[in-house]
């Protein structure tokens, strides 16, 4: 579990943050949703320590986070899965190395146990044969599926997600969106998705952060969202054509 | 000015930690040792072996004074090749070749969050990404360079024999005469300096990239720049140190 508690940020004086407050369940795929410049982004970067907030606390499980010291973070951050935009794989190592990376670098594990390990992941991801390939050879959506093998590696505790739907197709965004929601459920991963896509939200959004300017609007899950009758959340979930219809 | 140099301080700092895991460093040298070092042996024989040939050439075309003994031109090809030509010109194209490369290198792996995802996992990536670079361009440098001397004097003789300006007789004995081992020591001391600035300088600009592929090329030019003013400032502030 998470606790995000009266977060703030600014860049200048334009402030993105503004007493965020909210807390990220464990065995949940919990959304953080929102325009872009809402703030998301930023928040999630706060979370995973990219970004230093300029008040507020974020705790893991009981474990302050945000007041550390960069080396005592080192301690939570193993606890982390963090599957980027981009999938941010390393260029210039395979995908068998890619996924065994967080297992050289944290385990004592043996070659074989790596390797076996490794294989599990990139089966429970649904790639096989891939081992040997580069970043640049494989897909948009093989290299989420990669990214999201790498994350699960080192069994982590918490998995953060940001925007792992972008530039993929409806039918791949979905697969993605069942493994992380499988993921979490099997393996109890306290799950933060940060996402504008809406397939997204009504599918696997089992806790849902509205975000506006910067601040927590509207919290609840997929099943409320689409009958709130707050303005600014409708005016972001009802703003495609498609869902208008499903609306009518 | 001053706010750079500190960012820079502050990175060698993050960089000169004890890396996470040993065997993950070493394995990170020996590709460093073939991406910095031996893909670099190409372009430091060619010019070695032309700037030895140039510079035997010309000091052969110098002497018209029947007083100074054609044995000079041996002797000037191997000082000339120890001094400056093999430690400085070749770091100055190495801050051009590796420099860049490191520089390149490291900012697409920011602008792409590579960097960060290092960061997340627990890593120290300037230490993981930068000292392993320092490491093997500091060891690696003073190979190459050596090898740059001795080519670099092949190359000089071989242009003597064909051109019969000097006699290979009088080539050999003049670069066996008036032999200093120092100056050997300086040029090391010289190449594991530059080696640092190439290495250092390049990780911290592209460490530092801000924003997309124009900047990552940006980075890269600017690495090479500065690697290369820096070298030649070092240079004349090692041999006022070391020579007089």
């Amino acid at each position: 579990m998470i606790h995000v508690q009266d977060i703030n940020k600014s860049f200048g004086t334009h402030q993105v943050l503004k007493n965020v407050s909210t807390i990220f369940e464990k065995g949940k795929t919990n959304l953080i949703i929102g325009q872009s410049g809402s703030g998301k982004t930023i928040l999630m970067k706060c979370c995973i320590g990219l970004v230093e907030p300029d008040g507020g606390d974020i705790s893991f499980d009981e474990r302050p986070f945000s007041a550390l010291a960069e080396k005592r973070k080192k301690d939570i951050r193993k606890e982390m899965g963090v599957l980027f935009q981009g999938g941010a794989l390393f260029d210039s190592l395979t995908v068998e190395q890619n996924v065994m990376f967080p297992l050289n670098m944290f385990t004592d594990m043996t070659p074989e146990e790596k390797l076996d390990r490794v294989n599990f992941c990139l089966r429970r991801v649904n790639l096989e044969n891939v081992n040997q390939l580069f970043p640049s050879e494989i897909s948009g959506g093989m290299m989420k599926r990669v990214a999201i093998a790498r994350a699960i590696s080192n069994n982590p505790s918490y998995l953060f997600c940001d925007e792992p739907n972008s530039g993929l197709d409806p039918k791949t965004a979905e697969v993605i969106d069942q493994l992380i929601s499988e993921i979490t459920e099997e393996y109890d991963i306290t799950t933060v998705i940060n996402t504008h896509d809406m397939n997204s939200v009504l599918q696997i959004g089992q806790k849902i952060n509205f975000l506006y300017k910067g601040e927590l609007w509207w919290t609840g899950d997929k099943n409320t969202i689409l009958n709130t009758q707050n303005e600014e959340l409708n005016d972001f979930v009802f703003s495609t054509e498609l869902t208008r219809r499903i609306r009518k | 000015m001053f706010k750079l140099l500190g960012e820079y301080l502050l990175l060698l700092y993050d960089i000169f930690k004890r890396p996470d895991k040993g065997p993950v460093f070493r394995r990170q040298l020996l590709v460093e040792f073939v991406g910095l070092g031996v893909d670099s042996i190409g372009i430091v024989a060619i010019i070695s072996v032309f700037t030895g040939a140039i510079v035997a050439i010309q000091t052969a075309y110098n002497i018209d004074s029947p007083l100074i003994p054609l044995t000079m031109v041996g002797f000037t090809t191997r000082q000339m090749m120890i001094l400056e030509f093999s430690p400085t010109i070749i770091s100055l194209i190495l801050a051009g070749k590796v420099g860049s490369r490191i520089a390149s290198e490291i900012g697409t792996m920011r602008v792409t969050e590579q960097i960060d995802a290092l960061r997340v996992m627990g890593v120290n990536p300037a230490n993981y990404l930068i000292l392993p670079k320092i490491t093997a361009s500091m060891l690696f440098n003073p190979v190459l360079i050596i090898f740059s001397i001795v080519v670099g004097i092949w190359g000089g003789w071989f242009a003597c024999l064909v051109t019969g300006l000097v006699t290979s007789a009088d080539f050999i004995a003049g670069l066996r005469g008036w032999f200093e081992p120092f100056t050997v020591g300086y040029a090391m001391i010289k190449t594991v300096v530059f080696a640092f600035i190439i290495a250092s300088v390049s990780g911290f600009l592209g460490y530092n990239v801000d924003g997309g592929s124009v900047e990552v090329g940006k980075a890269s030019t600017k690495a090479v720049v500065v690697s290369s003013i820096l070298i030649i400032f070092f240079d004349l502030i090692l041999t006022q140190l070391l020579l007089v």
